[in-house]
């Protein structure tokens, strides 16, 4: 158990560097996520951790942010985005766009189940090109997803059995996503609390269950900057839990597409253009 | 409320299969075997199977392949649920038939992850 002081430390370090929000209630993660960064650094427990980073020690701040962030991810996660993509953005945007390659961006991508479940699509539809930008904060997280090799429990998860055939490779006890789906991927670290301007414009963003963990603040100011680099009759895609309601006006929600919003034209107006400039 | 039979020579994962399938609101049945699975499917056809390979008797490839020629036995979502884990064993089964397959070792998560997959719940 933290004493107050160093609880109130650690919250302030990470929310710093990740945006994360640690409150009282997230007291269960100090010992399951810190326990094993300090058994990897040689330290007693958590509040040695803790200690360490006080001194100043700030490649074990970097540490601990990411390793009190959440990778939770599956194939095809809640379904309904997908199906979103295929039947509503995806035909969209192929028309707007006069068949050329669209752009996406999958911000907190995580462990990559959500990208590679976006190229499986794209792959599966004839005629339809596009790159695929995927981000997340942790290094070692992005790694993984660049690698594309998942366990037997990981591709059970969400994963028809025919797309496993079909978009992967057996590799010992694994399952390596084929080379043609990796190629469609570029995997770079990348914070939410950074400047987004360096990806450009993009037409479709996925930013999926990662907003739920900031303050309103932060959700508002994340929510602004991606909605300024989104193509005007781009889409973006949040968590079911998640919304814009009340947090912005420079985006609004589709109606009847639960998780899907569009930029506000009417309140984009008068907006500031700079953030479009790099495309 | 939807069937599923439990096919599988060890009573231990019928047991623990059986608790998942009734979770997933399914009223469940057991066989040991392919030829026992194929005499109840003969008497009343189940809406899914939960597929075992390697059985005495009958093995689920043998069985699948004589209950897809059954009258009505196109009907069944079948889904494999094997140690067998790799892609030949995994194309085989799907081109006698099956709908999904799982690679044990299993769980909850995966059983119901896959049944939804396969348009059972």
């Amino acid at each position: 158990m933290l004493s107050e002081t160093k609880y109130k430390f650690l919250a302030a370090e990470v929310k710093k560097r990740s945006g994360l929000v640690l409150g009282p209630e997230k007291g269960y993660l100090i010992e399951s996520r810190l326990a094993p960064l300090a058994r990897a650094e040689g330290l007693a427990g958590p509040e040695a951790v803790v200690d360490a980073m006080m001194r100043g020690d700030q490649r074990l701040c970097a540490a601990a942010s990411e390793a009190l962030a959440t990778h939770e991810t599956f194939f095809f996660r809640d379904k309904t985005p997908f199906d979103l993509f295929s039947e509503v953005m995806a035909p969209a945007l192929r028309q707007a766009r006069g068949g050329r390659a669209f752009k996406i961006w999958c911000a907190a991508a995580s462990t990559g189940q959500e990208p590679y479940s976006l190229a499986m699509l794209i792959r599966e539809m004839s005629g339809m090109s596009a790159s695929i930008l995927a981000t997340d904060m942790c290094a070692h997280v992005m790694e993984k997803a660049k690698a594309g090799l998942y366990s037997q429990f990981e591709v059970q998860r969400g994963l028809a059995i025919q797309r496993l055939v079909q978009h992967f490779d057996q590799s010992g006890d694994s399952w390596r996503v084929k080379p043609e789906l990796r190629e469609m991927i570029r995997f770079e670290t990348g914070n939410l609390l950074e400047d987004f301007s360096r990806y450009g414009q993009l037409d479709i963003i996925f930013c999926r269950n990662v907003l739920i963990y900031f303050d309103v603040e932060a959700k508002a100011k994340i929510l602004d900057r991606l909605a300024a680099q989104l193509a005007p009759d781009g889409y973006l895609v949040l968590g079911a839990a998640e919304t814009v309601v009340g947090l912005t006006d420079s985006l609004k929600p589709v109606p009847g597409q639960r998780g899907l919003y569009v930029r506000n034209q009417t309140a984009a107006q008068g907006a500031p253009a700079a953030a479009r400039a790099v495309a | 409320m939807k069937t599923c039979l439990v096919v599988d020579d060890s009573r231990v994962i019928r047991k623990v299969a059986r608790k998942i399938v009734e979770d997933l609101g399914f009223a469940c049945e057991e066989a040991q075997d392919g030829k026992m699975a194929l005499d109840q499917c003969r008497k009343s056809m189940p809406d899914a199977i939960l597929l075992d390979w390697n059985m005495p008797v009958m093995n689920g490839i043998d069985f699948l392949v004589t209950l897809r020629a059954e009258q009505n036995g196109k009907r069944p979502v079948v889904v494999f649920c094997t140690t067998e884990n790799d892609m030949s064993h995994i194309t085989q089964a799907l081109r006698a038939g099956a709908d999904e397959y799982v690679m044990k070792p299993f769980d909850g998560d995966i059983i119901g992850s896959k049944f939804a997959e396969a348009g059972l719940v």
